[in-house]
């Protein structure tokens, strides 16, 4: 016998799992939101393991704004395939075909309709009363207090004052109909945590965060990646830039950084040090904080 | 762009060597001003400036690792802007890390609705932090917290005693304050006490050593974390498997999943199925990553048995020695959450490891008043009381005593029409009842530690 604790990945890993056959185990319709990101990755692939070797007995919802890049859409179709998993993608079609897109609206109008209108809509159509989320506690302050089983109202929405005590595991699922519920097993990861993992286990990612020479511009400090629609600014000229995407979104609203770190390694170690240089602000936390004002609304 | 398999770097990180960082949860608690929030930003503050720094170093030289002055209490969000926006002040959980250890904080606030939250944050956590305001001593309001955090289970006990620097750091007056705290925690039977001098504003003993302090020579409070035994290493325990979730492998066979609550399991060892009492033993542990001859405890797996008993999610798999306890009427204590009273009549949804059953508080209630620990008899109970009661359940429970084992004996209340969490309990024992139980004397079993448990069965 090597080690007579589980070290704190493994049980992290080891919390998860039951958290994840807990809520599939209580609740009758669940379904795991898949954003493709690293965090949807690690839940992924600790669904894997909590219905090992049974395949993961429900669905994964992607919510296609229809701005993801390509690399995104292609890696999502094929790692579901490799997971085993049902893949459902939900598009809020009719807001599209208004016309929705972040020039014109502004990205929080944006959002409201091809992410968060978008997923209420996919969990009411499809039934579901649990959806686990891959958010985490540490992602900004407000979050320190949220439950890992998160109550939603009607609407979706969060309410801070009408959450339930949660003490040991032992969780309470219990709901009406109509109520649904948002179950986060990845709520005691770290950002650092979640990256340790995907070096531990190997796990695939989409290969935008790795940084390669892409074709971009510098616009107001950030690298914007070339793509299909992009429209150059007066003066603007794509060069070929060494970078990575922090976090995946929609083409439009997302933006690169020069970066070398071509390995999850380097990149932990990036993450590292950019905590420290942003201008002695320690607060910051570099991942997906614009994805707060969603929250409110009921994305996350 | 995966091939990171023999990075020296990380694998340090993910500790595959023999020092492995594991992991602590504990809570920190205090009255409001003791000091709370600015001991909490200075532990995250300066683990993430020595830690990350550390680590960015291994890869990287020359960056700047200056920082400016910084305000550590708004490291953790503050109290009054949430107090003005009517959010129930609430458990919040933190996060750092050092070579060593992860850590996983649950901050509880001190005040009105201290005892639910403390409880709450306790019920995950092995050790707690007891704030004490050095100019104001030891107060009915510390000996409160370390109550509730001893009847949650919690055996390690360490009393920062803040704002030393506004008592000339005086040995004098921690002194006092150390052996009043020592002395309380020996009243309450708990295993581990100390008391550290600190000042949260100016840093002192709190990661390093402090000069204005130099009459004390014991640990900081960053060391005695780092240094402090985790507990659920107890892998001499019987086992304890709750069944959770059931799947069938392709061979047709069921397999069984779950989280060990207790003990090491082992391939090939025998265990007893509960409720049915039939036995068999373990035919293999698999996990995503393979079969393997042993796992740990909390460890999540999935098993299969080598015969086909009649096992089902609630049902539990104990090991060879003492076996869990067996009944239908428990005595236990209970804190209960909820602003709507406890009523004896109502009948109650009790969860108690994977399995749900109705429940029904018995009539007897002894609330127990804080400020003199002796019980009172109650009629009903309010949101932060705690009693002593006894519980009736639908079906018998398979338990261990709450203080051998807490996911073996806690529990958790639910309204059956609000759906809400009512009450946290936690199981002291059986309780023999003419009418309904009886004690089978053959099947008494001698525990590791001493004691004889009897199993109560019911007829
Ligand atoms: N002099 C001194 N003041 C302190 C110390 N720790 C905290 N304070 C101050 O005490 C007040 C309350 O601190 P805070 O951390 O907000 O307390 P909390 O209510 O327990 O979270 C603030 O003004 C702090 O600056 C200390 O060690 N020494």
């Amino acid at each position: 016998m090597q080690s007579k604790t589980l070290s704190h990945l493994r049980q992290l890993e080891a919390e998860s799992v039951f958290i994840l056959r807990e809520a599939a185990a209580e609740f009758c319709k669940p379904v795991m939101l898949y954003s493709i990101g690293k965090d949807s990755a690690v839940m992924l692939r600790l669904a894997q393991k909590a219905f090992y070797p049974g395949k993961i007995p429900f669905p994964l919802l992607h919510i296609d704004t229809h701005y993801k890049f390509p690399e995104m859409i292609q890696f999502r179709d094929w790692y579901a395939k490799q997971a085993g998993a049902e893949l459902i993608v939900h598009t809020n079609e009719r807001a599209l075909s208004e016309g929705a897109n972040p020039y014109a609206l502004g990205t929080q109008k944006c959002c409201s309709l091809l992410k968060t209108r978008a997923l209420l809509d996919a969990l009411a159509e499809g039934g579901f009363d649990v959806a686990f989320g891959g958010a985490r506690r540490d992602e900004e302050n407000s979050r320190a207090k949220e439950r890992v089983y998160s109550f939603r109202d009607g609407q979706g929405q969060w309410d801070p004052r009408n959450q339930r005590p949660e003490l040991w595991n032992l969780f309470n699922g219990r709901h009406n109909p109509g109520e649904n519920i948002r179950v986060f097993p990845l709520s005691n990861w770290t950002e650092l945590d979640i990256w340790l993992y995907i070096c531990a286990e190997n796990i695939p990612l989409v290969p935008l965060y790795f940084a390669r020479e892409r074709e971009a511009v510098e616009r107001a400090g950030s690298v914007v990646l070339m793509q299909r629609g992009m429209r150059l600014l007066p003066g603007e000229r794509p060069e070929m830039i060494k970078c990575r995407m922090r976090s995946l979104g929609c083409v439009p609203c997302s933006a690169a950084i020069r970066s070398d770190a071509d390995t999850v390694p380097k990149i932990i170690a990036e993450m590292l040090s950019f905590r420290k240089s942003e201008h002695g602000n320690i607060m910051d936390h570099d991942d997906e904080g614009a994805l707060e004002m969603k929250r409110r609304e009921g994305y996350f | 762009m995966l091939d990171n398999s023999l990075d020296p770097f990380v694998q340090s990180l993910m500790g595959d060597s023999s020092g492995e960082p594991d992991l602590l949860r504990f809570i920190t608690a205090g009255s409001v001003n003791d000091g709370k929030s600015t001991l909490i930003g200075r532990l995250l503050y300066e683990t993430r400036a020595v830690y990350e720094d550390q680590l960015v170093s291994i890869q990287r030289s020359g960056m700047n690792r200056s920082t400016g002055p910084v305000d550590l209490s708004l490291l953790t969000d503050s109290l009054t802007a949430e107090r003005e926006q009517g959010i129930t002040i609430d458990v919040a959980y933190r996060y750092f890390a050092t070579p060593r250890r992860k850590f996983i904080i649950a901050d509880t606030p001190g005040h009105e609705q201290y005892t639910r939250n403390m409880a709450t944050g306790a019920s995950t956590a092995q050790a707690a932090v007891i704030l004490i305001d050095a100019t104001k001593g030891f107060l009915p309001q510390c000996r409160k917290h370390i109550y509730i955090a001893s009847l949650l289970g919690i055996q390690d006990f360490v009393a920062a005693v803040n704002k030393m620097d506004l008592v000339g750091y005086s040995e004098q007056v921690f002194n006092d304050i150390a052996r009043d705290f020592k002395s309380f925690c020996d009243l309450l039977g708990i295993r581990n006490a100390c008391a550290i001098p600190v000042s949260a504003l100016r840093g002192d003993n709190i990661i390093q050593a402090s000069s204005r302090t130099k009459w004390f020579d014991g640990a900081t409070l960053l060391e005695y974390l780092e240094d402090l035994p985790v507990l659920n290493s107890d892998y001499s325990k019987p086992l304890r498997f709750p069944v959770q979730y059931v799947n069938r492998h392709d061979s047709g066979c069921r397999v069984f999943s779950g989280q060990i609550a207790a003990g090491l399991m082992q391939r090939g060892e025998a265990v007893t199925a509960f409720p049915s009492e039939k036995r068999a033993r373990i035919k293999s542990i698999s996990t995503f990553d393979g079969e393997t001859e042993y796992a740990l405890p909390g460890s999540s797996i999935t098993i299969m048995l080598d015969e086909d008993i009649d096992l089902d999610r609630g049902g539990l798999l104990a090991g060879e020695g003492y076996l869990p306890q067996c009944a239908a009427h428990v005595s236990a204590k209970l804190i209960w959450l909820d602003p709507q009273s406890c009523h004896p009549a109502r009948p109650y949804v009790l969860k108690h490891t994977t399995r749900t059953v109705q429940a029904r508080v018995s009539n007897t209630l002894q609330r127990i008043d804080m400020d003199t620990a002796r019980n009172v008899p109650a009629l009903s109970l309010q949101m932060n009381d705690v009693a002593s009661v006894q519980i009736e359940t639908s079906a018998p429970l398979v338990f261990d005593p709450y203080r051998q084992n807490r996911t073996m004996g806690g529990f958790i209340l639910i309204d059956p029409i609000a759906n809400t969490t009512v009450a946290a309990g936690m199981i002291e024992g059986g309780v023999k009842d003419r009418n309904v139980w009886h004690s089978t004397a053959s099947r008494k079993k001698t525990t590791a530690d001493g004691p004889k448990y009897t199993r109560i069965q019911i007829h």
